[in-house]
């Protein structure tokens, strides 16, 4: 498997920042910047990661499971994250989930039909102090209502 | 450009570690070095690392990322002279629900903490350094890279850095998103490309850390505190806060109020003066009906229990903590079963299932209070709530198990009204 000359580069970099040996500490940041472009924890990836950090594939397939951030299928082109964890609760996250998960017409961690959303209620992501908020891929939106919201969303279909 | 700060500042607050802020480029190394920046480097370079921990334990700066362990102390415990590498670890890991501080001083000064870095980096004898960033701050983790290689670029990190002979290397390191990761432990060996799970203590990272090498580990806002404390003194950062409480810190307000934001004020700062002249306030006039003081952590205080000075120790004194600088604010409207839920369903989410009482008791706890708040509460419940989480207390490897128990803990202590109100209008349905 090969990625991106942009990624390739920096996955020999990555490699480089850990002493001899401990290629293993690769395992997770490899894993999380390859799905962002593969699309998902595949098979074939966890093999790949395995490989290039020199591991068992067992010992990235392990740790896939745990982070919630890796997922073995993909996610929507837009992955809509809205926090209901308790800054966000308190003015009204818990509204803005149920709000996105209607206009989407998905729930918790599932994909539109034609790929292009997923949604997740997701815990705090450090926005509390401007919440509530929602973090599209890895954008912050801060201060967000539903009418927002929707505005994003709306925007981010007509983009497609 | 002037960057736009995610809130207005206060006239009210002490500016130190935020100084920067808002300045034009202020994410840049030349605004940096423009403004005080690496003048402790230099000054560091002349001291002996004995006297830079000294100035350290002298400043009386408590780390910032929430058990509040003084920073000088933990600094003497790496053996120095230890023949294995010794590494630095950076945890900006931020993921305490209501905190979101470090997110700042990364975004608007990276090169106050990287200065910080280096000068523990003299102190311990150590060349490399790892930022673990939590993997949803993405695109911090990116500005960061770009920092970091502007700090090469310009000789401030590398080989011989600044013609001072000392090497050093820094990176950063993703996560990919559990909050057990900001435990320290769980935190390096999540940092060895293995699930996050809390180690046995001791021994301590100190001396067994990363690939068993010492290592220091400490959160993004006390690395950043370092370079004004070896610049103007460990007394000057100490004379700012209460005795044992040195400096200041950024403290992240959050819920009802009229201004959440961050904000950095001294140790010992009032609380509702915070709220009420800082915050400006709860909206629509409502009543105080509790705070958490400082991430969803720690035991939540009554309105009575707010009128104290915001330090360490006044805190401990009534029983909750400091944490993480996290402030969530609630009016009299405020559902105190809701909230309650909300906390457990977060902790049950996290349990990395190691230790039973926290896998089990969480995931108990959380059904509980969900069928509490769908209408199912029984009488003998709030009591079973109380006794469930006090049999979680300090019975697991680390402290999420205490983090979920303890506001639950205070939450049906204060506020067993709440539960009432719900079980008096279910009687009133079913009459
Ligand atoms: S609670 Fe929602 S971002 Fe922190």
């Amino acid at each position: 498997m090969t990625f991106s000359p942009k990624l390739e580069e920096k996955f020999a970099k990555m490699l480089q920042a850990y002493p001899e040996g401990r290629k293993r500490s690769a395992v997770v940041p490899m894993l999380i910047y390859a799905q962002d472009e593969v699309g998902a924890v595949t098979p074939e990836l966890i093999d790949e990661v395995a490989r290039r950090c020199e591991v068992p594939p067992l010992q990235v397939d392990e740790v896939v499971g745990y982070y919630s951030m890796l997922h073995r299928k993909p996610m929507g082109k837009y992955h809509v994250q809205v926090c209901t964890n308790i800054s966000c609760l308190l003015v009204g996250g818990m509204e803005l989930y149920e709000h996105a998960s209607k206009k989407l017409g998905i729930g918790h961690k599932q994909v539109t039909s034609d790929g292009q959303f997923s949604l997740e209620e997701v815990e705090c992501m450090g926005a509390c102090s401007w919440a509530p908020a929602v973090e599209i891929n890895y954008d912050f939106y801060h201060h967000i209502t539903p009418e927002k919201l929707d505005q994003l969303i709306d925007g981010l279909r007509k983009a497609h | 450009m002037p960057k736009k700060l995610y809130n207005e500042p206060s006239p009210l607050e002490t500016r130190v570690l935020s100084a920067r802020f808002g300045l034009e480029n202020s994410e840049s190394l030349a605004t940096y070095v423009a403004n005080d920046g690496f003048k402790a480097f230099r000054k560091a370079r002349e001291m002996k690392p004995e006297q830079i921990i000294e100035e350290v334990k002298t400043s009386a700066l408590r780390g910032r990322g929430g058990a509040g362990f003084p920073t000088g102390l933990k600094w003497s415990f790496v053996p120095r002279s230890s023949p294995k590498p010794k590494y630095i670890v950076v945890n900006a890991d931020e993921s305490e629900p209501g905190t979101c501080k470090d997110r700042l001083l990364m975004e608007y000064d990276p090169h106050q903490m990287i200065e910080g870095i280096l000068i523990a980096g003299l102190a311990m004898d150590s060349h490399k350094g790892y930022i673990y960033i939590r993997g949803e701050y993405r695109y911090l983790i990116d500005h960061m890279d770009r920092a970091i290689a502007e700090a090469y670029a310009q000789g401030y990190l590398g080989k011989n850095i600044l013609g001072t002979g000392f090497d050093f290397d820094l990176y950063t390191h993703s996560g990919a998103g559990a909050y057990e990761c900001g435990e320290e432990t769980a935190l390096l060996d999540s940092l060895e490309g293995k699930r996050g799970i809390p180690r046995m203590k001791p021994p301590f990272p100190a001396v067994a850390g990363v690939w068993a090498c010492p290592t220091l580990l400490n959160n993004v806002e006390t690395f950043s505190a370092i370079p004004v404390i070896i610049r103007d003194g460990g007394a000057a950062f100490a004379a700012l806060g209460t005795p044992k409480n040195g400096g200041t810190r950024l403290l992240c307000i959050s819920g009802h109020v009229n201004k959440p934001g961050v904000y950095e004020v001294p140790l010992g700062y009032p609380m509702l003066k915070f709220i009420e002249e800082i915050a400006g306030g709860i909206p629509g006039g409502k009543k105080l009906k509790a705070v958490v003081p400082g991430g969803s952590s720690c035991p939540i205080l009554k309105a009575d229990e707010c009128d104290i000075p915001m330090d360490y120790d006044s805190l401990a004194k009534i029983g909750s903590m400091l944490g993480s600088g996290g402030m969530v604010v609630m009016d009299e409207t405020t559902d105190m079963v809701k909230v309650a839920l909300r906390i457990m369903r977060f902790y049950a989410h996290e349990s990395c299932g190691w230790c039973i009482p926290c896998r089990e008791g969480t995931t108990w706890l959380r059904k509980i209070l969900q069928r509490f708040d769908d209408g199912g509460g029984r009488h003998e419940d709030v009591a079973l709530l109380g006794e469930l989480s006090k049999n979680m207390l300090g019975r697991t490897f680390c402290a999420l198990g205490d983090a979920a128990a303890m506001p639950t803990i205070s939450i049906v202590d204060k506020f067993a009204d709440d539960f009432e109100k719900r079980l008096a209008a279910r009687e009133m349905v079913a009459v």
